[in-house]
């Protein structure tokens, strides 16, 4: 009888897993993936929409063509996970029996949790977001745009930052940077979370006049007045304001009483493992690991996942731990790039930024879809951490 | 059809996904028929290369592995 | 632990790297009640001229900042 595995969500750590799992297994397993929408985005792409250097069609692709033929696909939401039953309940009415589970459910936008956010700000966390942020801007004639971040943790800690630099050369290409004002209004004491690239990035934003509100963190905002408020007690005016949304963990999260107060999986660092659960494995956003929510999160710790439930599967010792590493681009708008690589024991050293790493970051968007989902990309790279 | 190498990348010691990131930029500057070579040491960069000729229509001449040395020769189309 | 404050929840930050402790922090902050008394655990250095820094600007009460075996213990109580 095949090991009977499902995967709550179709996105990159889903997938990959799911993938990883029914090659290194074969017919010891039958792979499940349940996702609501049984489409597969590609999230890195919303900050070029929103841009205008990308439309939205590059950025989604049914996730049937990115699955093995012998991985089951099913398009249902999971709506309440049963541990004890190894079973997951789905929305229109089925249930799904498991002998291990993968819950790769990702982040969820709340609006509604900042007074204000849904009706005062755009944002570029959601393709529809991206598209009317596209459109505000190429309207827009001058004026100041204030980009802030209103809950944390959010989804690529680098993006608000990258958002300003490249808005900095998005504004002077249309000759509108001299009639505005760009302002990052940062939760931290600094620009960005990762202390190394906020010391790159922060005389960068000086030099191009863009400025930097710190300890700002979003608490409501009054459309009327075009004014955003901070837990802090300070106010910003603006005339365009984006604002990353709050995120939370996913509904069957909560549902299944399974996360902490932010319907985050309490998740142990290495094994991956949802705490108190030999058979539960939690990955990707919807971790409640102090690390990074990114893609490449997700990437390097589905080999982790897959592995360490073959191990259970055939009964033999688990292989591999999750060391923590994360890999992320951080564009700085002149047709430059850094790259920050990092895990538990090692904290990035971002190289000064270079054309090599906006081309590299060109490649992997286009690149993505014939690689990653598949595991095409081998997990073993070299480190490199330091180069340039 | 040219079978001079136009261009010579040494690219041992960087990773996934410099080594196709630097040949990709590199063969913007040359020809249609000119080779570019391009030596890596990424595991990484074989799918990357692989991948990159099928989505942009360049050929993969020539691929080979010595001892963790990997060898690319590319096709500008 | 002293008596005399009321903890109303504790947050084990400790092996979080930076800005994590923080982090938790000011999410702690914004999900609680004004008077709560919110403990932070961190090993992390930062969180020593960190948290006091936002405490000051976002104007709650630094109750007490205790160094203890490999860790610091930062108690904060919600003032608005």
């Amino acid at each position: 009888m095949p090991a009977r595995v499902a995967v709550l969500g179709g996105g990159v750590g889903g997938t990959l897993a799911a993938n990883l799992l029914a090659k290194g297994l074969g017919r010891d397993v039958k792979v499940t993936v349940v996702d609501p929408t049984g489409m597969h985005v590609y999230q890195p792409g919303f900050l070029y929409v929103a841009l205008g250097q990308a439309n939205g069609r590059w950025l989604a692709r049914d996730e049937r063509t990115l699955l093995r033929k012998d991985v089951d696909l099913a398009v249902e939401r999971a709506i309440r996970i049963h541990p004890d039953a190894g079973t997951v309940q789905l929305e229109r009415g089925g249930s799904l029996e498991w002998d291990y589970l993968v819950i790769a459910t990702g982040a969820r936008l709340v609006y509604d949790t900042v007074p204000g956010l849904a009706q005062g700000a755009y944002e570029f966390y959601s393709l529809e977001g991206a598209q009317r942020l596209r459109e505000a801007l190429r309207t827009f004639r001058g004026g100041r745009i204030r980009v802030g971040i209103a809950g944390i943790p959010y989804k690529c800690p680098p993006a608000p930052v990258e958002f300003v630099l490249m808005l900095d050369g998005y504004l002077r290409k249309r000759g509108a940077r001299k009639r505005s004002e760009i302002t990052l209004l940062s939760p931290l004491n600094r620009a960005f979370t990762i202390e190394s690239a906020s010391k790159l990035v922060q005389p960068i934003m000086e030099r191009r006049g863009i400025g930097l509100e710190t300890f700002f963190n979003v608490e409501s905002v009054d459309p009327s007045a075009g004014v955003v408020e901070s837990l802090e007690g300070e106010k910003a005016e603006y005339d365009l304001l984006v604002l990353v949304p709050p995120h939370r963990g996913q509904r069957v999260v909560d549902q299944s009483s399974l996360g902490d107060p932010g319907g985050w999986l309490p998740t142990d660092k290495r094994t991956l493992q949802l705490e108190g659960h030999e058979r539960i494995f939690a990955m990707g956003d919807a971790t409640n690991l102090p690390i990074s929510k990114s893609g490449s999160t997700a990437h390097f710790e589905a080999p982790v996942v897959a592995s360490r439930i073959a191990s259970l599967v055939h009964g033999t010792a688990p292989k591999t731990n999750y060391g923590g590493r994360v890999m992320c681009f951080l564009e700085t708008g002149d047709g430059r790039a850094t790259a920050l690589r990092f895990d538990y024991e090692h904290p990035p050293i971002p190289p000064r930024p270079s054309r090599a790493w906006h081309a590299a970051k060109w490649v992997f968007n286009r690149l993505y879809w014939e690689t990653v989902p598949q595991g095409r990309i081998p997990e073993r790279a070299s480190k490199g951490r330091g180069e340039a | 059809m040219s079978t001079t190498t136009a261009k010579r990348l040494d690219l041992k010691g960087l990773s996934c996904p410099l080594p196709i990131a630097k040949t990709a930029q590199a063969i913007r500057e040359l020809r249609s028929g000119d080779l570019v070579e391009a030596l890596a040491t990424d595991p990484g960069s074989v799918p990357d290369f692989a991948a990159w000729c099928r989505a942009t229509g360049n050929e993969l001449v020539e691929q080979s592995e010595d001892g963790g040395d990997y060898r690319f020769l590319v096709r500008k189309k | 632990m002293t008596l005399a404050t009321q903890v109303d929840r504790i947050i084990d930050a400790r092996g979080m790297p930076c800005p994590g402790p923080l982090m938790a922090l000011i999410g702690a902050i914004r999900e609680g009640e004004v008077g709560d008394a919110i403990t932070v655990l961190s090993t992390d250095q930062g969180s020593k001229t960190d948290i006091p820094a936002w405490v000051r600007k976002a104007g709650h009460e630094l109750v007490e900042v205790a160094p203890e075996d490999g860790y610091a213990r930062f108690v904060v109580k919600k003032a608005r």
